[in-house]
């Protein structure tokens, strides 16, 4: 039966204003080399890599510098050409310090002479397929930095039906993807085909926001041929749009139970990035060592999105938008509701950097920026308004109250595990309660009480 | 009226003759030592011992499980009680306090970043190690303030933990639950206290903090008993060795070392009248 009233929505959500006007209609630029790039050894969720370099080694752009032990894990690459200066912890976007590997640039920017290139990449065997994509060390570029031929592993037993290439791009602010969608959309269907050969599944859909008309019209003009095959999907404006499980839930009205991956489901989700990034491997045998970064923001001076090497430091990306405008506030990687703030500029660009947020303290910014106002949070006041907005379907005031008493046990009772984090109740609470803090904490210490 | 009357005197017949049948039937026969050792525990159910609350200690004593000097947090007194009960001898350990191992607060301790979130030591340490620039410091949000059972902990205007000695009973929940594992239980006799956890080097030490050890070593060379070792760049006590005659307090440049006697250094004559105190199994009857 056809659902006449489905609406391509989920429960709950939240509609923040979306200051994307900044940037979404600037092309990707590409920026000069940086001198220098740090690239962390763990770069995706896992096990972190071994170096595979040593100081004072002359490596190559895409030379496979670090590589992961064990079943979870990616590898990672050299951005630029030149010389390894240094294996040390350094600052990670992520929060804690994380042993790096630092390397100069030569300027000369070569090529690693070992790419293979394959016109017929859509005859190549899914299990090869895989491989490539391993050894490319692509993950999740939507932020989850997940390792995606982890992601194309069906357990033994599960069929993947459907793909679903994730355009939402619900996150205020960041236009990396829209563009991404607009100028490079033929690219993104043919890593679509490719995921889809993987899985060998029979229906591939594209899910964009009703807010990128451009990026819909391109895609569906570069699919149309594949109607049967390939289906893109409007959906309905709404934070958060483009998480895995509510994005399943608009577009093929499954509901994935908590704590079941997608892919039990029989659906596998993928950012527009990285089918990107899965036809540059596969195509051109490309490792992942750029992407596009959004830096935006009332505190740069020429917001824009850049394609950026992994690696290039906050500093150096936001020099290339002109600099600062106005003494910051804060410095977000990501986007306002799920980035992680930053304490310094040194960090570098990693495969999760989907756009760098910068607020200025004068004039002092939009309700994404709570800091502004002191960082003081009052009790909560029972108002209920984040349990309407969550997406999950859970109770965050809950959560902010078991964290401030300690209640652990209760927390995970009332299924605090099943949070995505995706802000929305930080975002509507009257008392700027941090409940995605609060939630985060009792994740941690739950975790430390089932060990 | 009358029927109301009789009809419920004859339940009550009834439901009262059932339950003493039933009382007789699943009698259990208790330990009356349990009840006595449960009596004489200090009843705060901190936890400490390991059991879930005193009843818990009660009951696994009794078993023979723990010790009778199980309960950590009594002090001498209840361990005497206990293994009155138990016929035992009393085993009791000098009491240990807590003990801030950090002497940086605001006002000593630079920042790497302004902090704005959930007031817990255990939710900041998560962003990034927390908002100082020491990564071994302490974060000054109250944790131990709030976990402390016996209200000993109170943080203080440099937003740091000052311990009361005499609230204190060891119990150790504040030490277990400091993400920057910066509380220490020592011996009370134990008054000479090297207040620093950086293991960073001293040249990092001195940047981040002005009262951080930069293990320069002058205090392991004027120690005449060799109770102090530098090890991991940090200065370190050994309670079991000090005598607490307090000839490195004096040395120490950043003035990290620290005389809980307070007031001026009293030397020799106050070494006699503590002797006593020194002393670190004291066996009692």
């Amino acid at each position: 039966m056809i659902d006449i009233f489905h609406r391509m929505t989920f429960r709950g959500g939240i509609h923040p204003p979306e200051e994307k006007d900044r940037t979404k209609g600037i092309p990707i630029q590409t920026i000069p080399l940086p001198e220098k790039v740090v690239i962390p050894l763990s770069q995706h969720t896992g096990a972190i890599c071994e170096p595979l370099v040593k100081v004072g080694d002359i490596v190559k752009k895409g030379q496979k510098i670090g590589e992961g032990k064990g079943s979870i894990t990616s590898t990672v690459h050299s951005s630029i050409s030149g010389k390894v200066v240094d294996i040390s912890p350094h600052p990670h976007p992520l929060g804690s310090d994380i042993l790096s590997i630092i390397i100069e640039s030569d300027k000369k920017d070569e090529w690693v002479d070992s790419l293979t290139e394959n016109e017929d990449y859509l005859s190549i065997e899914p299990a090869k397929l895989k491989e490539i994509i391993k050894d490319a060390g692509i993950v999740g570029l939507g932020g989850a930095q997940f390792p995606t031929h982890i992601k194309l592993s069906p357990p033994e037993g599960d069929r993947v039906e459907y793909v679903i290439i994730n355009g939402a791009e619900c996150e205020p602010y960041i236009t990396s993807d829209h563009r991404l969608m607009v100028e490079r959309a033929s690219e993104i269907v043919e890593g679509l085909k490719i995921i889809m050969r993987v899985l060998s599944a029979k229906k591939g859909f594209i899910g964009i926001e009703k807010n990128k008309p451009d990026a819909i019209a391109k895609l569906k003009a570069q699919s149309s041929k594949l109607k049967a095959h390939i289906e893109v999907v409007g959906l309905n404006v709404k934070y958060p749009q483009g998480a895995e499980k509510q994005l399943i839930k608009s577009i093929l009205k499954k509901e994935v139970p908590p704590s079941v991956f997608p892919i039990e489901a029989g659906v596998v989700v993928n950012n527009v990035g990285t089918a990107y990034a899965i036809y540059n491997a596969v195509r051109y045998g490309r490792p992942l060592i750029e992407r596009v970064v959004t830096v935006t923001g009332n505190g740069v001076k020429d917001p824009g999105n850049l394609l950026a090497r992994i690696g290039a430091s906050f500093e150096f990306l936001i020099q290339n938008c002109g600099g600062f405008s106005g003494e910051p506030e804060k410095v977000i990687m990501g986007g306002p509701m799920m980035g992680i703030a930053q304490y310094t500029l040194k960090v570098p660009a990693i495969k999760g950097t989907s756009g760098i947020v910068v607020f200025s303290k004068n004039p002092p910014s939009s309700p994404f920026n709570k800091g502004g106002q002191g960082g003081l949070y009052q009790p909560c006041i029972r108002c209920g308004r984040c349990v309407d907005n969550c997406p999950m379907g859970i109770s965050p005031n809950l959560y902010g109250l078991q964290a401030e008493r300690g209640m652990i046990d209760e927390a995970y009772n009332w299924d605090v595990m099943d949070c995505i984090e995706c802000g929305a109740c930080s975002y509507v609470c009257p008392s700027n309660r941090p409940l995605v803090q609060f939630i985060k904490y009792l994740k941690a210490e739950v975790k430390k009480k089932q060990k | 009226m009358l029927s109301a009357i009789i009809g419920l005197g004859i339940l009550g017949l009834i439901f009262g003759i059932s339950l003493s049948l039933a009382s007789k039937k699943f009698f259990v026969k208790l330990d009356p030592r349990e009840e006595a050792v449960l009596k004489a525990l200090p009843g705060t159910n901190c936890g400490a011992c390991g059991f879930p609350g005193c009843a818990g200690l009660a009951r696994a004593i009794i078993k023979g499980e723990a010790a009778a000097n199980g309960c950590t947090s009594g002090g001498a007194e209840v361990i005497k009680n206990v293994s009155r009960i138990m016929g035992v001898e009393a085993v009791v350990k000098e009491k240990e306090v807590a003990v801030i191992m950090c002497k940086g607060g605001r006002k000593e301790a630079m920042d790497r970043f302004r902090y704005i979130g959930v007031h817990d030591c255990k939710a900041a340490a998560m962003i990034a190690g927390g908002n100082k620039a020491c990564a071994y410091g302490c974060l000054g949000l109250g944790t131990c303030e709030r976990v402390c059972p016996f209200d000993a902990i109170k943080m203080d205007d440099n937003y740091l933990p000052v311990v009361d000695e005499e609230k204190c009973t060891g119990c150790t929940l504040c030490a277990v639950n400091c993400p920057k594992v910066i509380i220490k239980m020592i011996p009370i006799s134990n008054k000479i206290h090297i207040r620093c956890n950086s293991l960073d080097k001293g040249a990092v030490t001195r940047k981040n903090c002005t009262v951080g050890c930069i293990a320069c070593r002058k205090c392991e060379k004027v120690c005449p008993i060799g109770a102090i070792t530098v090890e991991n760049n940090l200065a370190v006590i050994n309670p079991l060795k000090c005598d607490n005659c307090r000839k490195c307090v004096p040395v120490c440049p950043t003035d990290t070392i620290e005389n809980y006697f307070g007031g001026e250094p009293r030397y020799a004559s106050l070494m006699e009248e503590e002797a006593e105190n020194v002393q670190r199994i004291a066996v009692s009857k």
